[in-house]
């Protein structure tokens, strides 16, 4: 064994190229195609029994107006599962930034100007967000209690405190709709396209290269993987759960302004409708219950899986009362799943 | 006075109510390697855990290069050129090669952004040139938890050298080693001597331990029991005072 002590070598002049080949690409990106071969085998499904409804754009249109809501906080949520932990009180995080949006709003009305109320008040609500995640992850690591009991604990402070704040009211939000945030929130790129659809994919790319081309990302795997290993290493695995429990607040946050703006409405209810089908996106996308494996782009692709279910068990003729049969079957096979890879891996 | 790589003076800890360590004295000189011996649960393991900062002692004193270090942490010690290869290995099974490499210590830039490439490079090479890995299973972006017990320990050997360190610390090595193995690492310790750097190398293997320590450390039930050098007592001698340390506590 010849020893290499002379610290960081210089850049090697050769970089490690291996000849492309399709079948290790296939075995390395498994995880990722089995779930592109899932969503291209539904999607045949869904054309053959109802081609009226899935050959026509007006469908997708739909779909992507109102899948972004849950997907965007499915990719936050995928850091989080990788990282061994589990959020459960993103949806009353949604309501609780729009509890402090309509706080801010009403209190700087002597500003006058709507455009800034709104814009200090979508603020307030991002800022929100991010420090109930960082309450959560603060609880989680300082006290050592499992993620899952925490957060569902959480979720039901948090909804109760909307419920109390608000008295268990809702309110208009027809002021939005004549500020610039409107459309470019909600709006739509040449009257089809959905802007919430774009924000989406604006989360998504920056969720990836986070997760993957950034030295959070690459301690998030680490500290999923094998906690300890991560800490005998120098791994602030603490700070780093942390950060990963305030980014799913802050988008959750945002994820709540949006729904919230696309109906011009609150309900103190908000959120309520997301926590299953945003989970199953997550389970169905290929991240691993137990930590450590996952990417960005099977979360992505099981937000639409998950999306289009509910547009097609109506559009085939069964009853919205399926769609949450499927969800939970999807759950609990892809932790059934993802128990036996990780078995044979061993 | 000569100054020491590291030291630790009267250093204790204690775990709840369980004395895990007591008043332990310990130094380690320039390019000295010295082995830590000890029966299972002596201490050895937390011992070496509060060099590398991973532990806090409950009370004592930590000097690198006769400067005293207060709150040791992992990331500290590491700057401190302390590399540390633990016995439960610290690699993260279902992640890649390169990854493992790097745990802990990405190739980053300014903002925290990866370099993968040259990560992926200088693991390629490391691979070749110092674990002597050919198998085609392994690549860098071939995961860790696919590797046999020998070429994991490769992993976290090369991975301790591939930085700057000045200490060297190996926990139990040879654990799951085949005897060739064992032979490699054995010369790689005794190169470690030849590049100027220290080691501290623990095992309950006597014979690898005297092979290549130039000082033996024994420690028994959180204590240190006495101290040798090899080039003056016979390996028969010791391995009876081993069996009496065992027995009374004591070296003498």
């Amino acid at each position: 064994m010849k020893s290499q002590t002379d610290g960081i070598a210089p850049p090697v002049s050769q970089h490690y190229k291996v000849p492309f080949s399709l079948r290790r690409f296939a075995r390395a990106n498994s995880a990722q195609l089995g779930i592109l071969g899932v969503f291209l085998a539904l999607w045949l499904i869904f054309i053959i029994s109802a081609p009226e409804t899935f050959l026509s754009p007006q469908i997708y249109y739909a779909i992507m107006s109102t899948i972004p809501f849950f997907a965007i906080m499915a990719i936050p949520l995928t850091i989080v599962v990788i990282a061994g932990e589990i959020d459960l009180s993103f949806p009353s995080i949604m309501a609780m930034g729009m509890v402090a949006f309509y706080f801010t709003y009403n209190s700087t009305g002597l500003i006058g100007n709507a455009t800034i109320q709104v814009f200090l008040a979508i603020i307030a609500a991002l800022l929100t967000g991010t420090i109930i995640g960082w309450i959560n992850g603060f609880i989680i690591v300082k006290f050592g209690i499992p993620s899952l009991v925490v957060t569902l604990g959480t979720q039901f402070f948090w909804r109760g405190a909307v419920l109390v704040l608000l008295s268990g009211g809702n309110f208009t939000l027809e002021f939005i709709t004549k500020t610039p945030f409107y459309p470019l929130l909600v709006g739509k790129i040449g009257g089809y396209f959905p802007m919430q659809m774009v924000w989406l994919i604006v989360v998504t790319i920056l969720g990836w290269v986070f997760l993957n081309r950034h030295r959070f990302g690459a301690h998030i795997y680490l500290i999923g993987d094998n906690v300890k290993s991560a800490e005998l290493m120098g791994v602030n695995t603490g700070r780093t759960r942390i950060q990963a429990f305030m980014l799913i607040g802050l988008v959750s946050a945002f994820a709540g302004v949006i729904a919230s703006f696309y109906v011009a409405y609150f309900w103190p209810s908000l959120g309520d409708g997301y926590l299953l089908s945003t989970l199953a996106s997550v389970f169905l996308g290929g991240t691993s219950v137990f930590g450590g494996v996952g990417t960005i782009l099977g979360t992505f692709l099981g937000a639409f899986i998950i999306g289009s279910i509910e547009a097609a068990t109506v559009a085939i003729g069964l009853t919205g009362f399926w769609t949450q049969l499927i969800y939970g079957l999807i759950i609990v096979l892809s932790v059934i799943m993802h128990t036996y890879l990780r078995k044979r891996a061993e | 006075m000569e100054e020491y790589r590291l030291e630790l003076k009267n250093v204790s800890k204690s775990f709840g109510e369980v004395q895990a360590l007591e008043n332990i004295n310990f130094q380690l000189g320039r390019n000295e390697v010295v082995g830590l011996l000890g029966d299972n649960g002596a201490g050895k393991s937390t011992l070496i855990k509060i060099m590398t900062g991973y532990y806090q002692p409950t009370i004592g004193e930590i000097y690198f290069n006769g400067q005293k270090v207060d709150h040791l942490t992992v990331p500290k010690a590491r700057e401190l050129g302390v590399e540390t290869v633990y016995q439960e290995r610290a690699l993260a099974e279902l992640q890649t090669l390169w990854r493992n490499i790097f745990m802990g210590r990405e190739l980053c830039n300014s903002w925290g952004f990866l370099d993968v490439q040259r990560m992926r490079d200088e693991t390629y090479r490391l691979m070749t040139e110092s674990m002597g890995f050919t198998s085609h299973a392994v690549s860098p972006d071939s995961r860790v938890g696919m590797y046999s017990g020998g070429e994991k320990q490769g992993v976290a050997i090369v991975r301790a050298l591939f930085f700057d360190a000045e200490i060297i610390i190996l926990d139990e090595p040879t654990m799951g080693l085949s005897l060739k193995e064992t032979a490699k690492l054995v010369s790689f310790v005794n190169e470690i001597k030849k590049a100027g750097k220290s080691a501290i190398f623990i095992d309950h293997n006597i014979l690898h331990v005297y092979n290549v320590a130039d000082r033996v450390v024994v420690i028994d039930r959180g204590k240190v029991a006495g101290e040798f050098l090899p080039k003056n007592i016979g390996l028969s001698d010791l391995m009876k005072k081993m069996v009496h340390v065992a027995e009374t506590g004591s070296l003498e």
